[in-house]
């Protein structure tokens, strides 16, 4: 790998002059902009509709742009985002505690284990705050004090209550706000939206994005799309490890298909585990389900003391609610007690894991521990955490046929409610697509916004920043960087769909929807995928090393010659058909789950999110090695998935905040 | 908590908007009952791919309740026997050995089948794109706490705009009417004071665009409410109807 690098001074990530407190707002006074006239005559593409991509194809025709805006669900407000439950992170400093644009800056980068970019997170917590303006100008129904104003509450990684939700449906709300703005513009003839589309290709004329090969899902066609700028917001790749909290068709092809076009791929090592996930139970399950994070404010974390209760529990012979308090070992207050329960995810993820490993999970698989709600229960009484919590505990109930509202017990006068068993699971990938502070990638003229871009989370993304920097890079930042881009754009003429790289592209698309078809073996899409899974959450999962990653790369090597050859899908190209659909996503999988591993194997080093068995402190706390890894890993695409990507270092600089060793103890 | 249980399951079969539909009858065995409904019929789809055969197409995606994305009218009910939860949050436990359970998709003239379970919503993106915002543009907008809102409005507007646009009102609906999904999207911002600039034109507009898309009349049966997997309550079709009643008046 070594021979192969190029010198770091092939990365330019146009960070702006000065202070960085005054980047931002240098920025927008120097930058170039597009005035009202040329606005109408660009056409930008924006695929995807979360809220990365519905801000920003709201706000880009509310400036006077045309848009084209895809989504693969049968409607813009399916995406995802819809269900984030926590709650957005911005400095508001309503509660008086002490908060401001400065800490919101620090507690992200500290959060991210110094691996972010100072200048991406300053932005981002600057504009934290319009975001809130923005959203309840729009009618979202933030949860409100009885005076009237909004209310806040606490999430991981902070010391200040800064988060602002709306029950436990913040991302619904946010993601219908940003719905109805597209709407308006759907209904101006500013955007146009086309639903069940897939995007499976990005065409590039004389070096620019100009263009996308999509297809309709329902009449199985490709299409074709031109514009002066391709934006994609299309999400994570968490569904590599096939079991993860992320939706059914969430996937990386978008980003995939960037990344064989030239756009670098960053950290994809970085890969969140969230803590409080409802633990896995059978082969036959499709997907995690995650309790959100705010449940940690008033719940407590713990397994018991004694080996013996665990082991009685895994058997079944005794119940959470049998084990006294003295018994029971709060395990993240006793290691971490100046945050507890509220430590960051990949901390609490950790934790739960060595807890487990040693024998002490509390279910019949021994992996999982327990999130008790009794002490805040006696302390406030039912109601009130049922207020907070209520329709968390219904879904939990729902799906485990237990309620965590229940007294299930009274041992010596003190009453004890049934814990939730918590396990954490695959959430959210920090790494994503390189862009530079223009949110531009590598290729010209396309764009990565959201959770499908590297840029602001470093190794670890605390609790309700991902809402924050998904409405941040497309309400606030992408509409001002493009026009950054597409001031010198003005005089290209529309471009015709014609051209000789559309007819190139969509060939190379049918060609592969062709060979998917033609494979005709015995297994079906999901088995492929499940043994996927199976591979990277043991090998690249939670705790990694060189020998597992090792191990994994031939063993996804094998799982590729399985999918070419052995993949079989029922029905035909025309119409709709899901199992082609999905096989088209799987192969993709395959690639980013090789990628995951290039760089988890390259990082020498614990960080956030990565962790390197090898490299771990006496007490089990990540090492990181900044001498060696303080740099942005870009993987270079070699032309062909089966050939390893080329390491490309973006050295990471900070000036305003001193990098140390992340301390939630004291 | 784990057991199994065996049984028939009758799906709507259809190949495309413009064919002829049937019932299939598949065997269902030993299915753990701690499966969810849509993990039972994956179950079934890989044993119709291992037979060579097309899985049964449905639309589907969170898993968690909140997309919108899943539908289904199983056993005479929209998502299921169970009572604010989707499809997707259903459990094999919710029913029993030996049953014989019908699914079969949203029935609508508004929501054409596209195949099998599957159908076209885009009716209701129409109806939002009518009328269903507030028009500012980004950047616009005062500080978030420059106007106080009251908690019990607030709390209200809340439970309105919980509805997850999924058609489940419309399926039970024996008129097939848009009404809760229309007066969920009217009250939060009847209830909220961003909203009010424009209320009058939005109720307007936006139920226009539910008769012309073909959606039927109201007739108060409540159906939709019983049914609604977010139980959106059928006092936002009274305040739909104040506030139209009001917008009319004012013309």
């Amino acid at each position: 790998m070594e021979e192969n690098m190029i010198k770091a001074t092939a990365i330019d990530s146009k960070i702006p002059e000065g202070p960085v407190a005054e980047k931002w707002t240098n920025y927008k006074a120097h930058q170039k902009l597009v005035n009202p006239a040329n606005k109408r005559r660009l056409d930008i593409i924006v695929v995807g509709t979360g809220l990365a991509g519905a801000s920003a194809a709201a706000t880009l025709g509310e400036m006077g742009f045309n848009v084209l805006n895809f989504c693969i669900q049968d409607s813009p407000r399916r995406a995802h985002s819809i269900a984030a439950q926590g709650g957005i992170n911005a400095a508001k400093n309503y509660q008086n505690d002490g908060d401001s644009v400065y800490r919101l800056f620090y507690d992200t980068v500290k959060g991210g284990d110094y691996r972010a970019r100072e200048a991406n997170v300053y932005r981002l917590a600057e504009v934290s705050n319009n975001i809130i303006d923005q959203c309840v100008a729009q009618g979202v129904p933030f949860a409100r004090e009885y005076g009237g104003l909004l209310a806040n509450r606490s999430f991981g990684g902070a010391q200040v209550s800064r988060t602002f939700y709306a029950k436990g449906q913040t991302g619904q709300q946010l993601l219908l706000g940003a719905y109805s703005s597209l709407n308006r513009q759907i209904e101006m003839g500013k955007v146009k939206s086309y639903n069940r589309y897939e995007m499976h290709d990005i065409v590039v004329i004389d070096g620019r994005a100009r263009g996308i090969i999509a297809k309709n899902l329902v009449t199985g066609k490709l299409e074709r799309f031109a514009a002066h700028a391709v934006v994609i917001a299309t999400g994570g790749y968490g569904n590599t490890y096939f079991l993860s909290t992320n939706a059914m068709a969430c996937n990386c092809s978008a980003a995939m298909a960037a990344y064989r076009k030239g756009a670098f791929f960053a950290n994809p090592a970085y890969v969140q585990i969230h803590p409080t996930c409802i633990p896995v139970h059978g082969d036959k399950q499709s997907k995690l389900t995650l309790m959100s994070e705010s449940l940690r404010n008033d719940g407590r974390i713990w397994v018991p003391k004694d080996i013996e209760d665990a082991k009685k529990l895994q058997a079944g012979e005794i119940k959470g609610s049998d084990i006294p308090e003295e018994k029971r070992d709060y395990y993240l207050e006793r290691r971490y007690p100046a945050f507890g329960n509220l430590v960051p995810r990949d901390v609490a993820s950790r934790a739960a894991k060595e807890r487990c490993d040693k024998g002490y999970g509390v279910n019949n698989t021994g992996k999982a521990v327990f999130l008790d709600f009794s002490e805040a229960i006696n302390r406030l009484g039912i109601d009130v955490i049922r207020q907070r919590y209520g329709n968390l505990f219904d879904m939990y109930e729902e799906i485990t046929d237990v309620n965590p509202g229940e007294l299930a017990n009274e041992i010596d006068g003190e009453k004890y409610y049934n814990p939730m068993m918590i396990y954490p699971a695959i959430h959210y990938t920090m790494g994503g697509i390189w862009v530079d502070y223009e949110l531009q990638t590598s290729v010209k003229g396309l764009f990565a916004i959201g959770e499908c871009n590297f840029s602001d989370h470093g190794a670890n993304r605390l609790g309700a920043s991902a809402l924050m920097q998904g409405l941040a890079d497309g309400y606030f930042v992408l509409p001002y960087t493009i026009q950054n881009y597409l001031s010198d754009q003005i005089t290209v003429p529309r471009f015709s769909t014609d051209a000789p790289e559309f007819d190139a592209a969509e060939k190379a698309v049918q060609a592969n929807l062709d060979h998917l078809m033609n494979i005709k073996g015995k297994r079906s899409v999901d088995s492929i995928h499940k043994e996927l899974g199976h591979i990277m959450w043991e090998y690249v999962g939670m705790g990694r090393t060189k020998e597992g990653l090792e191990t994994a790369l031939t063993k996804l090597k094998a799982l590729r010659e399985e999918f070419e050859t052995n993949l079989f899908i029922p029905g035909d190209q025309e119409g709709m058909n899901v199992e082609l659909d999905k096989a088209f996503r799987l192969r993709d999988f395959i690639t980013m789950g090789e990628l995951i591993a290039y760089d988890a194997l390259n990082r020498n080093e614990s960080c956030g999110g990565h962790f390197r068995e090898e490299h771990q402190t006496e007490e089990g706390e990540a090492k990181r090695d900044d001498e060696n890894y303080f740099y942005v890993a870009c993987w270079k695409y070699n032309g062909d998935d089966e050939k390893a990507p080329t390491l490309i270092k973006e050295p990471l600089h900070y000036e305003a905040i001193k990098v140390q060793t992340r301390n939630y103890k004291n | 908590m784990e057991n199994n249980i065996s049984f028939k399951l009758k799906v709507w079969r259809q190949q495309g908007p413009k064919e002829p539909g049937r019932f299939e009858t598949y065997e269902m065995q030993d299915i753990p009952t701690d499966t969810s409904f849509l993990e039972m019929l994956d179950i079934l789809n890989e044993q119709l791919i291992e037979k060579g055969e097309e899985p049964v197409h449905f639309d589907h995606d969170c898993r968690e309740g909140i997309c919108g994305m899943c539908s289904l009218y199983i056993n005479g009910h929209p998502h299921g026997p169970a009572t604010g939860a989707t499809t997707c949050q259903l459990y094999m436990r919710r029913f029993h050995d030996g049953d014989t359970i019908t699914v079969e998709p949203w029935r609508s003239a508004a929501f054409p089948v596209i195949k099998d379970l599957m159908v076209n919503r885009n009716a209701f993106d129409q109806i939002q794109q009518a009328g269903g915002y507030v028009s500012f543009n980004t950047g616009g907008a005062q500080d978030a706490n420059a106007i106080p809102i009251s908690k019990v409005a607030a709390d209200e507007a809340m439970d309105s705009a919980s509805c997850i646009g999924c058609g489940a009102c419309v399926a039970a609906c024996k008129n097939g009417s848009a009404m809760l999904f229309v007066s969920a999207k009217v009250s939060q911002f009847a209830l909220l004071p961003q909203g009010k600039a424009e209320a009058k034109k939005r109720v307007k507009a936006m139920l226009a665009k539910m008769d012309e898309l073909g959606f039927g009349n109201c007739t108060n049966t409540g159906a939709c409410a019983a049914e609604c997997p977010k139980n959106i309550k059928l006092s936002n079709i009274s305040r739909l109807n104040r506030e139209y009643i009001s917008a009319k008046c004012a013309d």
